[in-house]
């Protein structure tokens, strides 16, 4: 006595029980599923992401970061559905090749940034469904985190979560980060280690609560030094 | 002379009435981009085998509700009666209530009769009342028990169906469980390989399925007694924080203080002397 799983039009699971009409549709998306997080400190950019790839209530890959380095300054992390994350990362590494041969120098994080918000909207009636987060140095050398919306609305931030867990993230990160709603306590800068630590402790308090978050996670710390890469592992059921 | 204010003895059972308001509410809701609420479910992975001595039910310990874990050691293995539990997925109210329904039938049945119930009985209730309500009750359930004919194993499904199988797995992790049970299944197995046999079908369906996970309940059945065991086996994955967060007395800053004395009346003073020695 099997009862098969009917998926609504954006691939999350439909009740499991489900009676009444089912209007069966091809849909162009699916929800795969996956959390990002960028940190900006004064020196360093910190870009974190879950290596977990769902469909329903299935995973497909436990291994499947969704950060991809774009230049020795800059990474962004994508999440939404896989398929117009690859393509995008493919558009972006393309049009990076394209600057540096006309323009004989790499894009900076903040060029990117304005260049992916022209790429997004190009598609405002079909759109990538993707959510962003750029984190990299810009020409000062001090931390950037830019974050975007499915079509390409963008702004500058110090700290961003994105994704299937972003709602349970944000406002974690605005009172850690940002000292939100807390009195008398001293505003110190974050140093790079608190801030490593920091994102660690939300990865795994996120995987417990979301279920489409876990199985390890990918850090990329990014410094004048160039990009480096960590990998923790997170829940796995 | 009929009493204006006279109440109306409501009718017997359940009535269907909100579901039609249920329907309408949910269509006015969603078009003011508002969402209704939504039942916990229980996303679960349930097994249940029955082996030479006995039964053994086993069940993860996640309730989700929707994409969210709502409860990380919920459980799913209900009491019966002394020689019957009851594993439940589906809605967690309906499988609770429902559980809870047939215990009481039950034990006012063995009152009744002075005879301990059986599986059958049990299965014949619970099919009858889903059946009635068409589905609305959204609970699958795996019924296992030992009682004077045998040890028993079924399932009733939400609209009321029945299955009388050895082996067992319902809930939304239940083909990977499935596939460990095909693999390994024997009849007449000894209680320690029963056992290990529905912890790795469980420990599948939690590692393959986004809606089971946590730990790992098991009940065993036998005509000797009922041994629960929860949890059997804890996830191996502490959550271990690498730094403490601990506010002081002060943080949440106070906006206003109102401060309202109870003004009290001394009615009776009583005094009762102690005997210090």
């Amino acid at each position: 006595m099997f009862v098969t799983q009917v998926y609504g039009d954006n691939g999350k699971m439909k009740e499991y029980h489900y009676t009444g009409p089912v209007e069966h549709r091809f849909s162009p998306y699916s929800f795969n599923g996956g959390t990002v997080l960028a940190v900006a400190g004064e020196d360093f950019a910190i870009v974190a992401s879950d290596t977990r790839l769902s469909e329903g209530y299935s995973i497909h890959s436990r291994d499947s970061p969704k950060c991809y380095k774009l230049t020795d300054t800059t990474v962004i992390g994508c999440s939404g559905f896989h398929g117009d994350c690859l393509t995008l990362t493919k558009i972006i590494d393309a049009r990076l090749k394209m600057y540096k041969h006309s323009n004989n120098k790499c894009m900076t994080s903040g060029a990117i940034a304005a260049m992916l918000s022209t790429i997004l909207y190009g598609r405002r009636f079909f759109p990538y469904y993707v959510y962003n987060i750029i984190g990299g140095l810009d020409e000062e050398g001090k931390g950037a985190v830019y974050s975007f919306d499915p079509v390409g609305s963008y702004q500058r931030d110090t700290y961003k979560a994105g994704g299937s867990a972003s709602a349970m993230l944000q406002p974690l990160l605005d009172n850690q980060i940002g000292f939100k709603n807390m009195e008398g306590v001293q505003h110190l800068p974050l140093s790079q280690e608190k801030a490593v630590q920091l994102v660690k402790d939300v990865f795994i308090s996120a995987a417990e609560r979301d279920v489409y978050t876990g199985d390890a996670l990918r850090i990329c710390i990014v410094t004048k030094d160039g990009i480096k890469e960590e990998t923790v592992p997170l829940r796995k059921d | 002379m009929a009493l204006s204010n006279v109440v109306e003895t409501p009718a017997s059972g359940f009535n269907f009435e909100n579901v039609s308001r249920n329907v309408a509410l949910e269509g006015l809701l969603e078009g003011g981009h508002t969402k209704a609420p939504k039942p916990m479910k229980t996303g679960t992975t349930i097994a249940g085998v029955v082996c030479k001595d006995g039964v053994v039910l086993g069940a993860d310990t996640r309730a989700t509700s929707g994409e969210v874990v709502a409860d990380k050691m919920c459980a799913k293995i209900h009491y019966i009666s002394p020689n019957m539990y009851c594993c439940g997925a589906g809605t967690a109210a309906d499988t609770e209530k429902t559980t809870d329904l047939l215990s009481s039938n039950l034990t006012i049945f063995s009152m009744n009769s002075g005879r301990n119930p059986r599986v059958v009985m049990a299965v014949n209730i619970l099919q009858d009342m889903l059946f009635r309500y068409r589905g609305q009750i959204g609970a699958s359930l795996i019924l296992g028990g030992v009682d004077c004919t045998g040890n028993h194993l079924y399932t009733v499904g939400p609209y009321g169906s029945i299955d009388n199988v050895p082996y067992l797995a319902m809930g939304s992790g239940d083909l990977a469980a499935l596939g460990i049970l095909e693999d390994r299944f024997k009849p007449n197995m000894e209680l320690e390989e029963a056992k290990q046999l529905v912890r790795d079908a469980i420990h599948s369906g939690i590692m393959s399925d986004l809606g089971s996970g946590n730990n790992i309940d098991i009940c065993v059945i036998t005509k000797q007694g009922v041994d629960y065991i929860r949890p059997y086996q804890e996830s191996e994955y502490k959550d271990k924080r690498q730094r403490r967060y601990k506010y002081r007395p002060g943080t949440t800053s106070i906006l206003t203080e109102k401060i309202v004395p109870l003004e009290l009346e001394v009615v009776q003073e009583t005094v009762q002397r102690m005997d210090t020695a």
